[in-house]
């Protein structure tokens, strides 16, 4: 580990939200990954003779509208959230991190029209697109993945962009050109690692609005299809009995929800403080 | 000033031409091309070649998107076949209404983001600023539509304060029945308080680390005082750009604002649309409010640029 890395993790350490966020986010993916493990429920199948029931033997958390548990329901569909989330925000990173440090290595006119391009798709709002893209096909979990990457890159395509015109100005960065090295090699080897840091902060952030992008596509009417489980749809599902009074159906996965974004964005302002040094007073 | 000006603006012009470029395609990426997809299924291949022939689609590409644009700037954006409604007098109805919430809504949360973020910079790590950050966080990780309906099940159905559903009627009818819009404008201000408060927040720390608030503390200058003349204007300026910048997201918030109240705007339409696969109007509503977030920014930068010399000076340098 070098003195960077270690005076950045030390500095993630000494944050207390931070680490607060990141012991939150683990918990929470041991609950889903490995929870069902240890708490074996059948989410595929109906029970109609124990629809609706409320906390208590046999169901901590009780049933829902189709005689699923809930405990077991919010692992399942925990899973398909935070796959979903973290995938659509590795997959948009790297494009917006592809795009951008092209655009702001080779600068230019083809930085302007790539730049330009940026601005106009992200002038339509990402839950239209969404909904554009999602209403052409039912929406299956891959596609959705596929859907959320394809309209959150651009964010990361302009912080990157942004950082690589600073890094192309310097010497080491110059020198590959000098050396007969051609622009891949150059963006590639010298300018995305030394945004790594830049990149992993907007993951983590990105990761946190999937999340509740995806959520909204469920109470839109199209979220991922039954009979998979997300929190977004168990949310929505669980707020069309809103006046019935089963509360357990709509708290466990809007609260799921809530934890898990709030330590996301906890992680994220921690990594930004350690990781970049202008804040680093 | 000029200079920028010009500079400025050609760019929203490019990025517009760019935007109108991505609705032609993706009317043409439309499943069978765009006669099947506005037909249906069902549609004969006669049909399908009448309707081409009819409103040009059989023509090459490029002489298409000339006859689509031409068409899109005096005002004809298609017909949705659904609801038997042109799609401009379809947007001619929903437009002052999303105006209206989202005007309101923003300004409501500026209003009330920017003495919540400097509270919190001046109070930075003492009990207010914690509590602040656990509501302003709370509420921007919770997902929009369930604040919506908590909103609702508690102002509308426990309380009976105001109606759980968006007013009917244009703008100048919904104002005069302001309760309806209460629960709609809460719902979208909520959220984007909790992510401009955060923003002014930053903003104002790294403004009273700035050496001018040493010299002016040094000099004597009461806290509150510095505040008020130095620190608000500094840190507020950023805040210009930040709307420009968050005008899709608002407006991604509006959406799901009017699908829970039923308010019959843009976001409501759009919604309806893509749910009946009415591509006419989905298209038209996306070139609308792209048009809008351009403007809108257009006006953030310009706006910021009259307020700090420095940027424009900067553009025009580089």
């Amino acid at each position: 580990m070098n003195t960077r890395t270690r005076d950045a993790v030390s500095a993630f350490r000494e944050n207390r939200l931070a680490v607060i966020g990141a012991v939150m986010l683990l918990a929470m993916a041991v609950f889903c990954f490995i929870g069902p493990l240890f708490w074996k429920t059948d989410q595929v199948h109906t029970n109609l003779m124990d629809t609706f029931l409320p906390p208590g033997d046999g169901h901590p958390l009780g049933t829902d509208d189709l005689g699923r548990d809930v405990l077991g329901r919010l692992m399942a569909g925990g899973q398909i959230s935070l796959i979903v989330g973290i995938c659509a925000a590795l997959i948009a990173t790297s494009i917006g991190a592809l795009y951008g440090s092209l655009a702001g290595y080779l600068g230019g006119p083809v930085d302007s029209v790539l730049m330009r391009v940026v601005d106009a798709v992200i002038s339509i709002p990402t839950i239209f697109l969404i909904l554009f893209v999602a209403s052409l096909a039912p929406p299956t979990t891959v596609t959705l993945i596929l859907a959320v990457a394809l309209t959150s890159w651009l964010v990361p395509a302009r912080i990157i962009r942004g950082e690589a015109l600073t890094l192309r100005s310097f010497e080491f960065v110059k020198m590959v050109k000098v050396l007969g090295g051609g622009s891949t090699r150059a963006v590639t080897k010298h300018v995305l690692p030394n945004t790594v840091s830049t990149l992993a902060v907007n993951a983590t952030f990105q990761v946190a609005d999937a999340i509740l992008i995806v959520a909204t596509l469920s109470f839109l009417g199209l979220g991922p299809p039954p009979p998979t489980a997300n929190w977004g749809g168990m949310l929505s599902g669980g707020l069309d009995y809103e006046y019935s009074g089963y509360w357990w159906m709509i708290y466990p996965a809007g609260i799921a929800i809530i934890i898990t974004v709030v330590a996301i964005n906890l992680v994220g302002d921690g990594l930004r403080d350690a990781l970049s040094p202008r804040s680093a007073r | 000033m000029a200079a920028f000006l010009l500079r400025r603006t050609l760019q929203a012009i490019a990025v517009l031409f760019i935007v109108t470029v991505i609705v032609f395609a993706l009317l043409h990426a439309l499943p069978g091309g765009p006669a099947r997809a506005i037909l249906g299924p069902r549609a004969t291949p006669a049909a399908i070649a009448a309707f081409n022939h009819e409103n040009g689609f059989d023509l090459p590409l490029l002489q298409q998107y000339v006859r689509w644009l031409g068409n899109a700037l005096r005002g004809n954006l298609g017909f949705s076949y659904k609801r038997n409604q042109s799609v401009s007098s379809l947007l001619a109805t929903a437009v002052p209404r999303t105006l209206l919430l989202v005007g309101l809504g923003t300004l409501i949360a500026v209003a009330v983001a920017i003495p919540v973020g400097l509270a919190q910079a001046v109070r930075r790590n003492k009990p207010v600023d914690h509590v602040l950050t656990a509501i302003t966080f709370t509420l921007y990780s919770m997902p929009a539509f369930w604040l919506g309906l908590l909103l609702v099940d508690i102002f509308a159905v426990k309380l009976h304060w105001f109606p759980p559903e968006a007013p009917s009627g244009g703008p100048l009818e919904m104002l005069q029945h302001p309760a309806g819009l209460v629960l709609p404008l809460l719902t979208l201000s909520l959220v984007t308080i909790a992510s401009f408060s955060r923003y002014v927040r930053g903003s104002a720390i790294e403004q009273l680390e700035q050496d001018y608030v040493r010299t002016a503390r040094a000099k004597g200058l009461e806290s509150d005082e510095l505040v008020r003349k130095h620190v608000v204007r500094n840190a507020l300026s950023p805040v210009i750009t930040l709307l420009g910048l968050s005008l899709p997201w608002i407006l991604g918030g509006s959406l799901v604002v009017e699908a829970v109240f039923n308010f019959p705007g843009t976001g409501f339409l759009f919604w309806n649309a893509a749910q009946g696969a009415d591509y006419p109007v989905m298209l038209g509503v996306v070139l609308v409010v792209a048009l809008g977030t351009v403007v809108g920014s257009l006006a953030a930068d310009l706006g910021y640029a009259a307020l700090d010399p420095r940027v424009r000076d900067q553009v025009r340098g580089s």
